[in-house]
């Protein structure tokens, strides 16, 4: 078909991403979107016209080679794919799921102007998912340089300077506080949008095949110091995130049954509550439901709780309850990917925009009864350029409900910090760190992510991780100086 | 993996376990926690280092057995591993030598008490000690307690051994001397317990340290789920205690906070019991054969 004319092209529809039927995926947490067969990723990738100037990849945070590694599926030549795709993306499997593609490369795509871009995510997800399978150990492996590096958090921006620093033949050791390795990839975002074995296979290629040493329970700071680090290893790379919640400064934050998304995803995802009793850890669904905020996080929540409530109602014979989401802005500014937003609503839960809560309201037990809010409408624009929520006088009222989910910003976590005082940091916590080379203003100490970012994206910390590698590398090997 | 080195029972229901953790005894010290996970399905516990050896690399914790991952680990031998042994965690016990001082050591609480009434002493301070259990069989570490106070008095609630009283009572009589020169009390236990002495000492108005025991998910300050309130707003006992100014410490709410989960707690432990006794007959089973 690679004698198609550009007209033909442009006449292929965007193919549907197959899903698991929303009724019945209420009640389990199993992947949502199935994935392409190879006929129809085929077919999606037909639809690229190979632009000579492709504004998707200038969508894209770190450059993915997209006309170039689509055009290998397109000629069937998988190898090559994924070879292509990894010169820039450690993790397609995991992007092609999760990046907020109609903000970055489908949102840039050419198509996009006058119809439906290439679905340059779900091919990612394609190419990713064929190499989880089909992946071996590389034969050889670079010859060992006497270099040790240690790297501070296996989320997506540890995983991937680790990968990358091991493929050169360094000795990395990758430090990780909790027990499971991935970061917010197995913590935070549910099963059901990313398969935990995905980010478990990539941990284990770094293990198994690159000989990185992964140490869990090891939370720097305490057990050891950044400063100890440094002086044991010929480098450092920060990856440590940015996961400490943060709570609304209303009345009641404390009552039971008012809890971050953090503490909420973690119990359902890393402890896998929802199979409580088999797994030890509970979580109180609740039947009333408010998740406040309206981003990836708060997203995962409201589903995370639908779920729990179907699973409890099918136990118990009882009714489902109710999930709301509670944003102050209107539909329109809603910071979620658009598929999430998209499959919240399919799975029934309710909306309701321009509302802020002002106080939690509690029973005589010290529990959630309801949640006072007040109806907001949009002013003139704010630093961000969106309209600024402004408060209607006199229209509070009481939504019923038994849970709060707080699902607003997180900034980084401190502890990795004590002992670390050469680290400049901003006011916001964050480190601080060349953009290029990810260098702090502490010798041979690389950061990258989320903790020099505040939250942001997977495919964002992947590309500081990467980055910061390539400059490790050279550092390591003597080709670059550290001042 | 992390190998149980050495058990042993101390009272009833009490036990105390070693643990290989290299990375964890060599900068542990008295006040700090350790999370605990059993195995793949098991919960993440906070349990306090009541002691360490840095030569041998081992961790010393003393637990009760109250629910199912107390009861579970309880179960365990020397020689056995569990999945997860994180720490040190939470800030040391700050010490100085402060003068006269009142260490206060409720039920399991008597564990994490004991090295930092240890560290008071080489410290300096004089010590008067207090541990008081429901009844007397549940008591433990008298000696070692005696060898590191100055003074050392036993209550228990039903008058089994020591004296028949609550902690607070004898607090109260050591407070309500004129001329008493307590500089700081101490106090670990039961919340209620804390409570108790909270309210006591803050009616002679003299300093006390408590470390709160809320419950806990990860215990590295990412998911808030231990917050406590103080006069002045929320804290995360893992990362801003465990020890904290009991004057300031919200009670109510703390109490309230810790029987949220009391169902699925109860649940749990059933299925465990459940769990032992087909355990049993099997194992019974199996000898007829
Ligand atoms: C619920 C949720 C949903 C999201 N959805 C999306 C999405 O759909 N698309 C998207 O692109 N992004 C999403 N994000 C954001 C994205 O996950 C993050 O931007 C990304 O994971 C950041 O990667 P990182 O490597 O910087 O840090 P993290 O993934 O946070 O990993 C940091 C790791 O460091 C460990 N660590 C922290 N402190 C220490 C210490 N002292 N010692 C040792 N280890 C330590 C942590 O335990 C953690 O494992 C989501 C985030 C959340 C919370
Ligand atoms: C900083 C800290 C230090 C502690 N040190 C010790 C110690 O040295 N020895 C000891 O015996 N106990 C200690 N505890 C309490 C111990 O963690 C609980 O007894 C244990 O989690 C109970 O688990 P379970 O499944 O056996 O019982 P459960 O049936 O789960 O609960 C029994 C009781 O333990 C409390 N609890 C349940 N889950 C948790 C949790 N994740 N975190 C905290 N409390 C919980 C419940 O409120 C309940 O009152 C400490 C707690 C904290 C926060
Ligand atoms: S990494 Fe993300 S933004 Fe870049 S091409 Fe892939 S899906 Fe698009
Ligand atoms: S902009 Fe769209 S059509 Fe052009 S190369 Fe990129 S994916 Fe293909
Ligand atoms: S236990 Fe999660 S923040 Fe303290």
């Amino acid at each position: 078909m690679s004698d198609l004319s550009p007209e033909m092209r442009m006449k292929i529809n965007r193919h549907q991403m197959p899903t698991q039927d929303e009724h019945f995926r209420r009640s389990n947490f199993e992947e949502v979107a199935l994935g392409y067969t190879m006929e129809t990723a085929k077919k999606e990738a037909e639809r690229c016209l190979q632009c000579k100037k492709p504004k998707c990849i200038q969508g894209c945070p770190v450059g993915v080679l997209i006309p170039q590694f689509i055009k290998a599926l397109r000629a069937g030549d998988m190898l090559k794919a994924v070879e292509l795709m990894k010169v820039k993306n450690n993790l397609p499997a995991i992007c092609g799921r999760v990046c907020p593609q109609e903000n970055q490369c489908e949102g840039k795509c050419i198509l996009g102007r006058n119809g439906e871009p290439v679905a340059i995510g779900r091919l990612e997800r394609f190419i990713g998912d064929f190499e989880l399978v089909h992946r071996t150990c590389p034969p050889v492996r670079a010859p060992k340089t006497a270099k040790k590096a240690a790297v501070i958090g296996s989320g997506p921006s540890g995983l991937t300077c680790a990968v990358d620093l091991g493929r050169e033949g360094h000795a990395v050791t990758l430090f990780e506080s909790l027990h499971g390795p991935g970061g917010v990839l197995v913590y935070g975002i549910p099963e059901f949008r990313l398969p935990k074995k995905v980010v478990a296979d990539e941990v284990n290629y770094a293990v198994e095949c690159l000989g990185i040493q992964l140490k869990t329970d090891h939370v720097i700071g305490r057990s050891f110091t950044l400063n100890e680090l440094v002086s044991e290893y010929d480098a450092v790379f920060l990856g440590t995130g940015a996961g400490l919640p943060s709570f609304m400064q209303i009345p009641g934050i404390n009552l039971n049954g008012v809890m971050s998304a953090n503490e909420f995803l973690t119990r359902v995802n890393l402890m896998k509550a929802y199979k409580f009793p088999e797994y030890d850890t509970p979580v109180k669904s609740g039947d009333r439901v408010a998740v406040i905020g309206a981003g990836n996080v708060a997203m995962d929540a409201a589903r995370c709780s639908v779920r729990l409530q179907a699973i409890q109602g099918q136990q118990t014979g009882g009714q489902t309850g109710e999930v709301h989401i509670v944003y102050r802005r209107s539909k329109d500014e809603v910071p979620a990917r658009q598929e999430e937003f998209r499959h919240a609503e399919e799975e029934g839960i309710i909306f309701d925009f321009l509302t802020s809560p002002i106080e939690i309201i509690g029973d005589e037990k010290g529990r959630v009864r309801a949640l006072r809010c007040v109806r907001m409408e949009l002013g003139s624009p704010d630093a961000s350029g969106r309209r600024r929520p402004v408060r209607i006088a006199g229209s509070e009222f009481d939504l019923e409900i038994d849970t709060v989910i707080m699902a607003l910003g997180t900034s980084p976590n401190p502890v990795v910090f004590v002992d670390a005082e050469g680290i400049e940091r901003t006011k916001n916590g964050t480190a601080v760190a060349d953009p290029e080379t990810g260098r702090t203003k502490m010798k041979r100490v690389w950061a990258g992510g989320d903790v020099v970012t505040g939250a942001a994206t997977v495919i964002s910390a992947m590309g500081a991780g990467k980055r910061a590698a390539a400059d490790i590398n050279k550092f390591l090997k003597g080709e670059a100086s550290w001042e | 993996m992390y190998k149980i080195t050495g058990k042993e029972t101390l009272s009833a229901g009490v036990k105390l376990m070693e643990i290989y953790a290299p990375h964890v005894s060599r900068k542990a010290g008295a006040g700090q926690f350790v999370m605990v996970r059993i195995d793949e399905f098991g919960e993440r516990i906070p349990l306090t280092i009541a002691d360490y050896d840095r030569k041998a690399g081992t961790i010393t914790i003393i637990f009760q057995e109250l629910g199912k991952s107390t009861l579970h680990l309880g179960s365990l031998n020397a020689g056995d591993s569990i999945a997860t042994f994180a720490g040190p965690l939470g800030h040391p016990t700050e010490i100085a030598d402060f003068g006269t001082v009142v260490c206060i050591g409720g039920g399991v609480g008597i564990a994490p008490i004991y090295p930092v009434a240890r560290a008071l002493k080489e410290a300096g301070n004089r010590v008067l000690s207090i541990i008081g259990a429901r009844t007397g069989n549940l008591l433990f570490w008298e000696d070692r307690m005696r060898e590191v106070s100055d003074e050392l008095i036993i209550c228990t609630d039903d008058g089994s051994r020591g004296r028949k009283a609550l902690v607070t009572e004898p607090l109260r009589e050591i407070l309500g001397k004129k001329d008493h020169e307590t500089a700081k009390v101490w106090a670990i236990g039961p919340a209620v317990m804390m409570k108790f002495v909270a309210l006591t000492t803050g009616a002679f108005n003299v300093p006390t340290i408590v470390s709160l025991n809320s419950v806990m998910i990860d215990g590295t300050g990412m998911c808030g789920g231990c917050r406590v309130l103080l006069e002045d707003g929320a804290r995360f006992v893992c990362v801003d205690g465990p020890e904290f100014d009991g004057h300031k410490v919200n009670w109510d709410n703390l109490l309230s906070r810790l029987s949220f989960y009391r169902e699925e707690e109860k649940l749990a432990m059933e299925r465990w019991e459940h769990r032992c006794r087909l355990d049993v007959a099997a194992a019974g089973g199996s000898e007829d054969v």
